[in-house]
């Protein structure tokens, strides 16, 4: 145990804008998570492996010589159709069916991506390195990468624009009907099915985003995947479906709790904890709404 | 009816004694099956008769191990040295030792989970649906993430859990945990049998079916949810015991916790029997297990990726199971009444 957070108050600065810059991207995750979760009711347990597949798009364009940056727009349009693809192929089956079927599902998918990736790729943990720089703040003591403040901005600009399309586009409009309720836009005449598709293809394009930004920023590798997942279905349960600045919080918050329990617990125990801790806000929520006779849906 | 059910159980536990020596060459095998129709047999009280689909019984197959490997290995010498040594090159259990140690392992195996069950078993089965599905899968990879930190079970290099005795014979070390792992899926499979006769079964059913209901009924089934759990945990950590001692080595998340292999694998076997019956789980997992073994070594090094297609091929296009699929060819031989001209209308229509 390492105490040295209290001690010396610029750590604490330092993990809470650490823990800030990571909640963006968490958050971003999230919101795909929640869009493809109000809007087809599935849980993408297969989520985090496409965010390292976005990852390994931009390592790739790397490893080639461009300029990892250039995977923020490459990995969506690549994401895109990968995610289109595992929706003709799995889930336009497992849509209208029980919860657990689509999450055993994607359990596989899950799987299946995380070994093509360790075959493809190798199990080594790699990183792009964007030659950003780094940032000091208060006399040295705070230091923050150029990498970490770019990807931030990047996740916002990109959750605005997304934002802003779902509102004004004619799709978004279609997707909102759809989450609303489906069967009164079928009869409507929006192409559900369209609209299933193009859902889960956002939602694989952000994760390929978000990829694209944790490969700059920290590093991947295929197994990585589980944690983002979890993280992401975390904070969609403490927001709320369609709670976007909700999501955002609740992201930032959750950077900055892994931070500390980063320094505080160490590091073998990060993931451990992430995991601990949604099952405590899991059991909090279930008491919490259990006095009133109701449990969470 | 009953009387050829009785000569199929006879038959079948005769079988299982004899099977050790009818393929000496698959003790192990053979060990690692019996372990694997526990583990699906148990999972099913969860996800087939009461309808919570759990990710999380593979905490009390991880725990059953590390416990029973403890006990055995602290009865008689220190734990933390144990393990910094790598085990058996320091100390040498005598085979008294080591079966003592491993009876007072796997008794400690078996209720410890079952208390665990007990005290999670109140904060987390107020889930519902998928909350409690992702809930257990938290559950399970915190398991073995901080399990892999601890320093005095291994940490992250692993648990060498004592090698079995030299007592004479080398067949002996196979014919023991094959034995051993019978008598527990004997064990579990009367006793499972036993509580699907009873109101116990019916009341897991009635919760499958309608929750709210059943509570309006006046059942109080947070009670009876955590027994279910705990039967399966007591399982479950017997299993795990046995099978620390099988493969002889400990590891936090490729062994114990191991998510992605067993606690998945429980699961597919359940659900490619039949979730919701009896022999559903033990025929799945007998099938999985053959073919798991049988074209694992064909895909060399392909077999998460198969695992992960045969997962979404099950899930998708034959969620009911060998036993779902019997039912509705033969409904007969399940007792159920089957109208002549009402099935010949569904066939037209078809």
């Amino acid at each position: 145990m390492d105490f040295l957070v209290f001690q010396y108050p610029m750590i604490t600065v330092q993990a809470c804008l650490d823990g800030i810059l990571l909640g963006v991207l968490f958050a971003l995750i999230a919101y795909g998570m929640a869009l493809q979760w109000g809007v087809m009711n599935i849980i993408n347990i297969a989520q985090g492996d496409l965010v390292i597949l976005g990852g390994y798009i931009a390592y790739f364009m790397y490893l080639y010589g461009i300029h990892p940056a250039w995977g923020v727009i490459v990995a969506p349009v690549i994401m895109y159709f990968v995610g289109i693809a595992i929706y003709k192929l799995v889930i336009n089956k497992v849509v209208d069916r029980d919860l657990f079927i689509s999450i055993l599902a994607t359990f596989g998918i899950s799987i299946l991506f995380m070994q093509l990736m360790n075959f493809a790729f190798g199990a080594d943990v790699v990183l792009a390195n964007s030659g950003y720089g780094t940032t000091m703040l208060f006399d040295s003591n705070v230091v923050l990468p150029n990498s970490k403040i770019f990807s931030a901005f990047i996740s916002i600009l990109f959750a605005v624009c997304l934002v802003i399309y779902m509102k004004k586009s004619k799709l978004g409009r279609a997707i909102r009907a759809t989450a609303q309720n489906a069967r009164a836009a079928k009869i409507l005449g929006v192409d559900t099915e369209k609209v299933y598709a193009a859902t889960f293809g956002i939602n694989a394009a952000l994760c390929g985003v978000a990829g694209a930004l944790i490969s700059i920023t920290f590093t991947i590798h295929p197994y990585m995947g589980l944690p983002y997942t979890i993280r992401s279905f975390m904070i969609v349960i403490v927001a709320g479906l369609g709670n976007l600045p909700g999501v955002a919080m609740s992201g930032m918050g959750l950077g900055v709790f892994e931070e500390f329990a980063d320094y505080i617990l160490g590091t073998e125990f990060r993931i451990g904890s992430v995991f601990l801790l949604l099952v405590l806000i899991l059991v909090y929520r279930r008491f919490k709404l259990s006095r009133k006779r109701e449990y969470l849906k | 009816m009953n009387k050829n059910n009785l000569i199929l159980y006879i038959g079948i536990l005769i079988f299982g004694l004899a099977a050790p020596y009818i393929f000496p060459a698959f003790k192990v095998q053979l060990s690692i099956l019996c372990i694997l129709i526990v583990l699906a047999i148990t999972w099913n009280i969860q996800g087939g008769e009461m309808g919570y689909n759990t990710f999380g019984n593979i905490l009390f197959y991880g725990l059953g191990m590390y416990l029973c490997a403890s006990v055995q290995v602290g009865m008689f010498f220190p734990l933390a040295e144990w393990t910094e040594s790598g085990g058996e090159k320091t100390f040498v259990h005598t085979p008294a030792q080591f079966f003592q140690g491993m009876a007072a392992g796997l008794v400690v195996a078996a209720i410890v989970p079952t208390i665990v069950a007990g005290l999670i078993g109140y904060a987390i089965l107020g889930l519902r649906g998928h909350y409690f599905a992702i809930c257990t899968l938290g559950l399970g990879v915190a398991a073995g993430e901080i399990s892999g930190g601890i320093e005095i079970i291994g940490a992250g290099q692993g648990f060498t859990t004592p090698p079995f005795p030299n007592v004479g014979s080398l067949e002996a070390r196979g014919e023991f945990f094959y034995f051993l792992s019978f008598l527990v899926l004997v064990l579990t499979f009367i006793a499972v049998k036993a509580i699907y006769t009873t109101r116990f079964k019916l009341i897991l059913n009635a919760i499958r079916d309608n929750e709210d209901k059943a509570e309006a009924m006046g059942i109080e089934t947070m009670k009876y949810k955590i027994i279910g759990w705990m039967i399966s945990a007591f399982f479950c950590g017997l299993a795990g015991g046995i099978m620390g001692g099988l493969v002889g080595y400990i590891d936090s998340t490729d062994v114990a916790f191991d998510g992605r292999e067993m606690g998945v694998f429980m699961v597919l076997m359940a659900i490619l029997g039949g979730k919701g019956t009896l022999w559903g789980p033990v025929i799945g997992a007998t099938v999985f297990h053959i073919f798991k073994e049988g074209f694992w070594t064909f895909f060399l090094g392909w077999q998460y990726v198969a695992l992960g297609v045969l997962i979404v091929v099950i899930v998708i296009y034959f969620p009911e199971g060998i036993m779902g699929w019997l039912r509705e060819k033969y409904p007969e031989r399940f007792g159920e009444v089957v109208d002549e001209a009402d099935r010949k209308a569904q066939v037209e229509i078809k």
